[in-house]
């Protein structure tokens, strides 16, 4: 039998046996992850489409300048199947409504709310508004002010590079026609347009222009992209057309 | 190290480990405290019986890729149908919605304030403190942000709720529909369609509404814009404003956009009433019939109401 001390004053013996032992956790746990299948939600609208789809272009570009600004840092988005989360900021998180992201923006703190479900709540003008001065609306926030956001024009320069980037890890956005094809089976039409990247210019300063975020309509600045991303946060499932027991059976 | 038999140590009369270093040096025996020894080794018991009962290990292994545990939920589903699941914490919320004693007598409270109508809320102090603290707490999340904790909104943007002003309509039908649907509200702008002058002169009037002092000639030419260039449509000849387009009454002195109250002398009143002829309004507030259920929003608007009493 080897003995405790050959181990210990065999300085190669012990790294390879300690990193043996530190190891069994990890691949015990992590490992069989990869191997399964049924963690994320399948989620249909009424037309037997996927609900959650990848983030257009403009809204792509606004979770960008979200990550930028740190916004994680103080918003959480994952809303856990607690009584008080349900009573206060809706229906849980499904896994399904963050598989697009890269990364995820769940956070792991609350300075200030959940945002999760933050798309819909308030008006544009108001996010507008609160961005640029937190205070101005919401006398007792702590929040900074963010003007830049306003003044500054959204750099759109590496927008196709962008979503080149997250198709590679698995963001279905399509180049091809096959691919393309594919998001209409998955998607529809109407969003297989959004996510093709050939067509990712004109059709994020189309939906700057429909949806005026900033409400300066002259100019497309982050305000506009980050507006967009925060509208449609938690939007994509409509929780009135699904029993919950749907999405009970994938925990 | 060598290894020799353990011995008591002379000095302190503790036991050694049989170590030896040096051939004197030897090691004190501490051993672990027996408690803590067994908290330990009783985690370990705790960490196989939780293995057990509770879902714990993905794998391909077991049908369904991870091992789902002993313990099982029983909740209803939204179709009526009883489910039995393995325990998660999904299943665990469902139920704890339909059955936990809190949450029940919170919904029976929601629904008995809901189908309650103001006045008798008003006169039965349960109720109404209920609606009150309940209300806030949902005000507080989804509405303040506008119109500010108190309901006092902000002159500009968001309008006073706890006022007698209402632009949409102020009884209880009116406010459940200006939450369940949303509003939104748009005055054109009149910099290209009204001179500088005409919209001088149309503030003056609209100020006069009020009875604020304004110079009465510009008063009398601006009466003549007000109803020959397109305000009366909306705002009426008589400038009260009207309900189904919420059109706001110039007449009271209640201003929502105009920075009125806050100028100083009789031009900043003018030049505030001016920015908005001449800018527009554009104001939108978002509509709660999807995010909000049926009976919270009567508590909400008896919650307004009790707010504006």
């Amino acid at each position: 039998m080897m003995k405790h001390e050959s181990i210990e004053t065999n300085a190669g013996l012990l790294i390879v046996l300690t990193l043996a032992a530190i190891s069994i956790g990890g691949l015990v746990e992590i490992v069989p992850l990869f191997h399964i299948e049924g963690t994320v939600e399948s989620v249909k609208n009424a037309e037997g489409k996927d609900s959650v789809r990848p983030y257009t272009a403009l809204e792509q570009l606004g979770r960008d300048i979200y990550t930028r600004e740190g916004c994680y840092n103080c918003h959480s988005q994952m809303i856990r199947p607690f009584r008080d989360e349900a009573l206060r900021y809706g229906h849980y998180s499904l896994a399904a409504e963050s598989q697009y992201d890269h990364p995820f923006q769940w956070g792991s703190k609350r300075t200030g709310p959940d945002l999760a479900r933050v798309g819909g709540k308030y008006s544009s003008a108001w996010h507008v508004q609160h961005l640029n001065q937190p205070t101005s609306v919401v006398p007792e926030s702590i929040m900074p002010n963010y003007p830049w956001l306003l003044e500054t024009d959204l750099d759109y320069s590496d927008l196709q590079g962008k979503m080149k980037a997250l198709k590679k890890v698995g963001v279905p956005y399509s180049l091809t026609k096959e691919e393309y094809a594919a998001n209409t089976d998955q998607f529809g039409e109407d969003v297989a347009k959004l996510l093709d990247i050939n067509r990712a210019e004109t059709n994020m300063v189309e939906q700057a222009k429909k949806g005026n975020y900033d409400k300066n309509p002259a100019k497309l600045s982050e305000m506009d992209a980050l507006v967009a991303y925060l509208q449609v946060l938690g939007t994509m499932v409509d929780f009135s057309k699904h029993d919950e027991a749907e999405f009970v059976q994938f925990r | 190290m060598a290894h020799e038999e353990k011995i008591i140590d002379p000095i302190t009369g503790a036991e050694t480990t049989g170590h030896v270093w040096d051939e004197t040096i030897r090691e004190f025996n501490n051993p672990l405290p027996r408690w803590w020894l067994w908290a330990f080794y009783g985690t370990i018991i705790f960490t196989v019986v939780y293995f057990i009962m509770y879902p714990s290990w993905p794998t391909n292994l077991v049908e369904g890729g991870y091992m789902k545990g002993l313990k099982t939920i029983t909740y209803k589903a939204d179709s009526g149908e009883e489910v039995t699941t393995h325990w998660n914490t999904r299943a665990l919320l469902a139920k704890a919605m339909q059955t936990d004693e809190l949450e029940l007598r919170r919904q029976e409270m929601v629904k008995t304030v809901a189908a309650t109508s103001i006045d008798e809320i008003a006169a039965d102090s349960d109720k109404s403190q209920f609606v009150l603290a309940y209300g806030k707490g949902i005000f507080g999340d989804y509405c303040a942000a506008c119109h500010q904790a108190g309901g006092q909104g902000v002159i500009g943007h968001y309008p006073n709720l706890i006022d007698d002003a209402w632009l949409w309509g102020g009884d209880a039908a009116d406010i459940e529909t200006t939450i369940r649907k949303g509003r939104k509200g748009n005055m054109p702008a009149h910099s290209s369609s009204l001179s500088k002058t005409e919209i001088t002169q149309v503030a003056n009037y609209v100020l006069s509404l009020s009875g604020e002092q304004v110079s009465s000639a510009d008063a009398e030419a601006g009466k003549g814009v007000f109803n020959t260039k397109g305000c009366s449509g909306c705002h009426t000849p008589t400038g009260v404003g009207m309900k189904a387009l919420g059109s706001a009454n110039l007449t009271d002195k209640i201003w929502t956009q105009a920075k009125v109250p806050s100028a100083t002398d009789a031009a900043a009143k003018v030049a505030a009433v001016s920015a908005i002829v001449s800018g527009g309004i554009q104001r939108e507030m978002p509509a709660w019939e999807s995010r909000l259920s049926d009976d919270e929003i009567k508590v909400l608007v008896r919650y307004i109401k009790l707010l504006a009493q």
